[in-house]
């Protein structure tokens, strides 16, 4: 529409001009402007609009999927990789792939297709002119495709910085209680400022190779453009060519350009894209720490027995069980004792399927248990790690995390048997206090007996407890060692332990070292 | 002031470099303004004309103008993308510091993603506000006064309907895409560092999600940030959507608007036939420099809820201060609580009450009490993360408050009761005690703290990485490098909260005979619940527990 108008516009002023036509001559010819103009408005607010839309709804879609892709991973897939990078990937990076969308491909398509259509529209005009078209076009495009690829590797190199500047940052925050214990936060500034400053550079020399293909592409484009014109201008002194046609190569000339120079100015969000598309897909990639559900239905009350069962971390390189077998009751406690790094947490992540044996099966009565339904699965277990974490809400949605339709009453329940209802009665909210980011609002010993209680009122055939009483006092572990004995009566229960006094309660022991079990049995036989 | 002319005021040291930018994009665009005058004049004046030597001028300038405007658009670009990096990065190390004055005590609410979100996204984003907020608003300003210039040089109407034109997609536009913009900008920045501090918790509380099936309703509420998020950029794109065919169409208006009133003006002879062609592409050429100006209104918007957020942080006044004039570092390393009480909040329960007891030069003792009964507090209030609320601490015969809180960390070595380990090797988080340490002295350390056999058996040894929060490593290896950090520091007052909890008895024995003779000729204050790091102590101080 835009090359009509201009078609019209110089018919127009051709006639004005060398035929000394009056205004009224020329105003039908002038609303036909108009309304080519009204038209061309529409459809670039309709493109800018679309296109923005389409670019939202395409992040929402991949912000979802790395999202999922995170969960499905596993925390033990997750434990390898910087949070804050997952974070920005998530966060920004998804963001990158709009712009490529909304404007990188638009700029990509029309530039294939427009400049055709307006060589096309000039030949029609002025043969002559094309010549010049047609020789500047490829040239310019070869070039650009040249640069391009620099383009392309610097943005992947500055992706890969930047993410890692963001688990950078996001640890350093975290970490920042302790820097400052040791007297080294405001040291650390120096090395932020350093840490920008290299990526500011690392982005300059990004844009500037996306700047220089504009340049070159900008000078040969004006190039051909003056050219133009001239050989225009000396054809027209030669009355060879018409001055409205004339008129329209001139104006017709940059616009066969602008498709190029606009694709040149996203060249780099276009790399920008598809490096972090590249990125997310990896992620969504990632083969998920355990083997999808299988249609096994899990065995109602069952043993659970390791059967010469080994780990290796780090694609074997930290092995961590080395041919563990033992049994874990129906009813009844068994305790896992060992120093430390003998591989006790380990046997709670094959459990709870965080990770899967290397070699060797964990039967679940006759089922393996990696044919079992994985959310079934772990809908009876419930579980306190090392470090419980917390969320952002109130005691009273941690508690309900394991248990959505737990009643209140179900809550001071728990809270009871994990010693803990004292201490939250003397609240002033109660369980609707707030216990901030990681629980950080309340103490060590409190934010474990809440994870205590969490995991209670799961009231889950199987409760495994990791060092789950490391931060109570002795009269307090007392008691929630009663509650556990309780619970073992009618349940499994799982006790990881370097303590004796949490180890005595159990009914079963079985002592690892290095990866293996080197004893095995009732309390006094392994004493 | 407002957000924005804050930002700004943060480009005062390299204000040259911006104007040198804004300059350059002013003669980007005058350049083309100078293109579309000579080119339509250099073909107009073609075929009234016989010789070639006639037109050389015009030929040269057009040349010339093509070439500059090139130029002129690359200088441009990197002056101002350059420029707004240098801002940024000065910018963000001040949101550190400003962070870094706060935690913990301050930010007992902040969330660890949000804060990333604020360090991170925000300040990136304030690149647009300079590269195309500023420059571009500066040089349009500059290039339309120059278009006006030009055609009221050919019939001063025409530079006052051009005017009106200019006015109208260069502020009436901005203005309306900013009105329609602003809600969405904010519920788009907001959203989005609730989504990192959503996430950075996911990632770190999956294991907890995960095992007790919490993981769907976390992605839920994922998903309904990232509907939010889509929604605010929806509202944008439309409201963008109108401003593209806004200026679209006054670009072209203010083309044919002069054409139509050039008409008569030729007819009457009033102009030469040879402008007429110059008038509406200098209008056209004008609007160029207009374009943009919607987008830059929407851009700013989102700069401005950006830069709301990072100055809250920068402005948060830390309520523990450094002394304007500070006692000298003390040179005894005695402590003593007198009658402290304190609460985290003003609503929370009180952590401390009336809590007395010394710790004399060179003495040890043990504090011991229920869960809760704020044994972590007093190293809180020790470290000077937070000021009491009554009574007074003294430190070496020096009040806390009239010493800087840098000298009195520096008289402590601490085990802090949750220690934090950076993602990164072993040895990076153990020279986090002592920046210089050698090698070997690193090595005596880890001995001390019962790490040689856990080391030795690492193909990497000193070099391996840890993992985010240390998490490679087991709960009582990260509380040896925690301890292995107290054995590098060489500092008077030993400070240990629950030094021993995830160690197992035969490690825990001989990390506290490494301790007990490391304490010779310290002060050592202990806290646990634990009997065995007691049998260290002097004297043991009980607290009475709230639970």
């Amino acid at each position: 529409m835009w090359f009509a108008a201009i078609v019209v516009l110089s018919r127009v002023v051709d006639e004005v001009f060398l035929h000394g036509a009056s205004a009224t001559a020329v105003r039908s010819r002038v609303a036909v402007l108009l309304a080519l103009v009204a038209a061309r408005a529409a459809c670039s607010g309709a493109a800018e609009w679309s296109g923005e839309t389409a670019a939202a709804s395409l992040v929402r879609t991949l912000r979802g999927r790395v999202t999922g892709a995170l969960f499905r991973a596993g925390p033990v897939a997750v434990r390898g990789e910087r949070a804050g990078e997952l974070v920005r990937l998530a966060g920004d990076g998804v963001e990158n792939v709009g712009p490529w969308l909304a404007r990188f491909r638009p700029a990509r398509i029309t530039a294939a297709v427009v400049p055709p259509v307006v060589a096309a529209i000039v030949l029609v005009l002025d043969p002559w002119s094309v010549l010049i078209l047609v020789v500047a076009g490829p040239v310019l495009v070869v070039l650009l495709a040249l640069i391009g690829r620099r383009v392309r590797d610097a943005t992947a190199r500055r992706e890969g910085e930047l993410a890692w500047t963001s688990a950078h940052f996001l640890d350093v925050l975290r970490g920042l209680p302790t820097l400052r214990i040791f007297g080294r936060a405001d040291e650390h500034a120096t090395v932020i400022e350093a840490v920008g400053r290299r990526n500011a550079d690392t982005t300059m020399d990004v844009l500037r190779t996306a700047f220089q293909t504009t340049l070159v592409l900008e000078w040969g484009a004006t190039a051909a453009t003056a050219l133009v014109a001239i050989e225009v201008s000396v054809r027209l002194m030669g009355g060879e060519i018409a001055f409205a046609h004339a008129l329209a190569v001139l104006l017709l000339t940059p616009e066969f350009f602008l498709p190029l120079r606009r694709l040149s100015a996203e060249y780099h969000t276009g790399p920008a894209g598809v490096a972090a598309a590249g990125r997310i897909f990896q992620v969504l990639d990632r083969p998920a720490a355990v083997r999808p559900a299988a249609a096994t239905p899990t065995p109602e009350r069952a043993t659970i027995r390791f059967q010469d069962v080994s780990v290796a971390f780090d694609g074997g390189a930290r092995p961590a069980l080395r041919g563990v077998s033992f049994e874990i009751p129906v009813v009844g406690s068994l305790a896992l004792v060992g120093p430390t790094g003998a591989g006790k947490s380990t046997v709670a992540d094959v459990v709870l399927r965080f990770v899967e044996p290397d070699g060797g099966h964990v039967m679940v009565g006759d089922v393996d248990l990696s044919d079992v339904d994985l959310s079934e699965w772990r809908s009876r277990i419930a579980w306190v790690g090392q470090r419980p974490s917390l969320f952002t809400g109130t005691i009273a949605d941690n508690l309900r995390l394991g248990r959505l339709d737990a009643s209140d009453a179900d809550l001071w329940d728990a809270l009871a048997s994990a010693a803990s209802a004292g201490f939250v009665e003397r609240l002033p909210l109660g369980i609707a206090t707030p216990v901030g980011e990681g629980g950080l609002r309340l103490s060590g010993g409190e934010r474990q007996r809440i994870a205590l209680a969490r995991a209670f009122l799961r009231d889950a055939p199987l409760l495994i407890l990791d060092e789950a009483t490391s931060h109570l006092d002795e009269p307090t572990q007392e008691r929630v060692l009663a509650a556990v004995a309780d619970v073992s009566r009618e349940h499994a229960v799982l006790l990881i332990a370097h303590r004796p006094e949490v180890a005595r309660i159990a009914d079963l022991v079985v002592a690892m070292e290095a990866g293996r079990v080197a004893r095995a049995g009732a309390q006094e036989v392994v004493r | 002031m407002s957000p924005l002319r804050r930002v700004l005021r943060l480009a005062a040291p390299v204000r040259w470099w911006l104007v040198l930018a804004i300059a350059a994009a002013a003669g980007a665009l005058i350049a083309n303004v100078g293109l579309m005058t000579a080119a339509p004049y250099l073909l107009s004046k073609a075929p009234l004309v016989t010789g070639f030597a006639a037109l050389s001028v015009a030929v040269t300038a057009v040349r010339a103008f093509a070439i500059t405007r090139a130029s002129l658009r690359y200088a441009e670009r990197t002056l101002s993308h350059t420029t707004a990096l240098r801002i940024l990065t000065e910018l963000r190390t001040t949101v550190y510091r400003a962070v870094a004055r706060l935690a913990p005590g301050d930010l007992p609410d902040a969330r660890s993603g949000d804060l990333l979100a604020r360090i991170d996204a925000d300040v990136d984003s304030l690149d647009v506000f300079f590269v195309r907020g500023v420059v571009p608003i500066a040089a349009a300003t500059i290039a339309s006064a120059v278009a006006c210039v030009v055609l009221s040089v050919i019939l001063p109407e025409l530079a006052a309907v051009l005017a009106v034109f200019l006015l109208a997609a260069g502020v009436g536009v901005p203005l309306a895409t900013r009105a329609a913009s602003r809600g969405a900008a904010a519920s788009l920045v907001e959203a989005r560092g609730r989504l990192h501090a959503d996430l950075a918790e996911q990632i770190d509380g999956m294991a907890d999600l995960i095992a007790f099936g919490g993981d769907g309703n976390a992605s839920e509420s994922d998903a309904r940030a990232a509907d939010r998020i889509r929604d605010a950029q929806r509202r944008r794109a439309a409201a963008l959507g109108w401003a593209a065919g806004a200026s679209t169409f006054l670009a072209g208006g203010a083309g044919i608007a002069c054409l139509w009133l050039a008409i008569p003006a030729v007819r009457s002879s009033e102009i030469a036939g040879t402008f007429l062609a110059v008038v509406p592409l200098v209008a056209f050429a004008a609007f160029e420099a207009v374009g943009p100006l919607g987008d830059a209104a929407r851009q700013t918007e989102v700069s401005r809820a950006a830069a709301i957020r990072t100055f809250a942080l920068v402005d948060t006044a830390p309520r523990v201060a450094d002394p304007m004039t500070s006692d000298p570092i003390p040179g005894r390393h005695g402590v003593a609580f007198l009658d402290v009480s304190f609460r985290y909040a003003p609503d929370a329960p009180p952590a401390l009450e009336r809590v007395s007891f010394e710790l004399s030069e060179g003495g040890r003792i043990g504090l011991v009490g229920p869960s809760g009964s704020g044994k972590t507090t007093v190293v809180n209030l020790l470290l000077r993360f937070w000021d009491p609320d009554d009574g007074e601490i003294v430190l070496g015969g020096s009040p806390l408050p009239r010493l800087r809180a840098d000298d009195v960390r520096a008289q402590l070595a601490v085990v802090p009761q949750h220690p934090y380990l950076f993602n990164g090797t072993l040895r990076d988080n153990l020279l986090v005690a002592d920046g210089s340490a050698a090698d070997e002295a690193i090595l005596a350390a880890c001995e001390r703290a019962q790490l040689s056999r856990f080391i030795a058996s690492l193909a990497d040894g000193l070099d391996t990485q840890v993992g985010e929060h240390g998490l490679k490593l087991s709960g009582g290896e990260r509380q040896r490098v925690a301890l292995a950090r107290v054995f590098l520091r060489d500092a008077p007052i030993v400070v240990l909260d629950e030094p021993t909890a995830n160690l197992d008895p035969r490690t825990e024995r001989a990390v506290l005979g490494r301790l007990d003779a490391f304490a010779r000729g310290r002060s050592m204050l202990i806290v646990t619940h634990r009997p065995a790091p007691l049998e260290l102590v002097d004297r043991v101080t009980s607290l009475a527990g709230r639970g």
